[in-house]
């Protein structure tokens, strides 16, 4: 099957959620290799432009729900995605061939960052400008937090759960599972099924 | 190569508390690679953990290299297969699963749960890592305008940090 005949059936079947057979594990493969080696700062928008909009293997409501099953499960949500993108193509190989290709250019790179680091990780100018990086990675990470929460906090309780565990790890110092485990408990009680009547609550 | 099982277990142990992204794993892994095992120093960890952020791919391939240094080539492989490998398996069982959880009314409950408490375990590896990456003035600018930047436009948080490595070599060195 021809690309265009791909994405003429794809285009049909768009809202029926039915999802194309005929995607080899080779092109599962090079698209995630070609993901993999070039997502710089951050590879889920490089997954939506790939998946949705160029190959158009999964539509965005499926992009979505897959993500945020990603975001449930341990693991980074690059590597979930190409193991639910790849298993939806074709299975467990086409999930292996998926998250293979999606790790194999990052590793080899930090693998050569890592002999260079070894090596000249103590000249002036690289402790030098590690400083900056390191300062600078965490306001990506404070970043990461502020957008997350914008997106998926809701009511003042989901930030005392949020408090709570980053009391229970830095403070208390806590195993990550402990607190998991406990604070997750608590969450998950706090958001259980209510029955319709009860759902006007929410401030 | 006698410390090959110890980082399997070390490895396989920590991509278990990934939930939400890697950072959520920093404390532990702080505790285990740096103090335990004693594979690198903890300015070691937070630099590998920073230039891994200017890699393509996954954010986490900064365990490469502690991989390497502890055990060679079958380190870094070895670390490779046991952070990727049990929660790879992981998501494929639960991703098979999720539609027909789809009428479980816990399914969202979890979701909604876990939401809070990762975004915590996130901002509790950034703590670990500020207490180590912040110090003095500098630093803290270099991080408070990284975050406003990001925050008010939209720009390849890569490209920041390779400003971050210039702005740090004009900073530090003298």
């Amino acid at each position: 099957m021809s690309d265009t005949d791909t994405k003429l059936v794809l285009a049909r079947e768009a809202d029926t959620g039915v999802v194309q057979a005929g995607v080899s594990i080779g092109q599962i493969f090079l698209e995630f290799l070609i993901i993999g080696a070039t997502s710089f700062g951050g590879v889920v928008p490089y997954l939506r432009e790939s998946l949705v909009i160029k190959r158009q293997w999964i539509d965005d409501k499926e992009f979505v729900e897959l993500l945020s099953i990603s975001q449930s499960l341990p693991g980074l949500n690059a590597t979930n995605m190409a193991i639910l993108v790849g298993g939806k193509l074709r299975r467990a190989l086409g999930s292996l061939a998926a998250i293979i290709g999606v790790c194999l250019p990052g590793a080899v790179i930090m693998y050569v960052v890592g002999i260079f680091y070894r090596s000249h990780g103590d000249h002036v100018w690289v402790t030098a400008a590690l400083k900056g990086v390191a300062a600078a990675a965490v306001g990506l990470i404070l970043s990461t937090v502020v957008g997350l929460s914008k997106k998926s906090l809701a009511g003042k309780f989901d930030f005392v759960f949020m408090a709570l565990t980053v009391i229970a790890v830095n403070r208390l110092h806590q195993s990550v599972p402990r607190t998991l485990v406990a604070v997750g408990f608590l969450a998950i009680l706090f958001h259980r099924p209510r029955k319709e009547r009860k759902e006007s609550v929410s401030p | 190569m006698s410390q090959i099982p110890a980082l399997v277990r070390v490895f396989a142990y920590l991509s278990l508390l990934t939930i939400g992204g890697g950072m959520a794993a920093f404390p532990e892994m702080k505790i285990l690679t740096v103090e335990v095992h004693q594979w690198l120093t903890f300015p070691q960890l937070i630099h590998l953990y920073s230039v891994g952020q200017m890699a393509p791919g996954p954010n986490m391939m900064m365990i490469v290299p502690i991989g390497e240094w502890a055990g060679g080539v079958l380190g870094a492989i070895a670390v490779v297969l046991a952070f990727f490998g049990p929660t790879a398996v992981l998501t494929f069982i639960v991703g098979r699963l999720w539609n027909k959880l789809e009428k479980w009314p816990w399914r969202r409950s979890i979701q909604q749960g876990l939401a809070p408490v990762s975004i915590g375990l996130l901002l509790a590896g950034c703590f670990t890592m500020a207490k180590g990456a912040i110090f003095g003035l500098e630093t803290a600018t270099i991080a408070v305008v990284v975050l406003l930047i990001l925050l008010n436009y939209k720009i390849n948080p890569a490209l920041l940090i390779l400003v971050g490595a210039v702005v740090g070599v004009f900073s530090f060195t003298r």
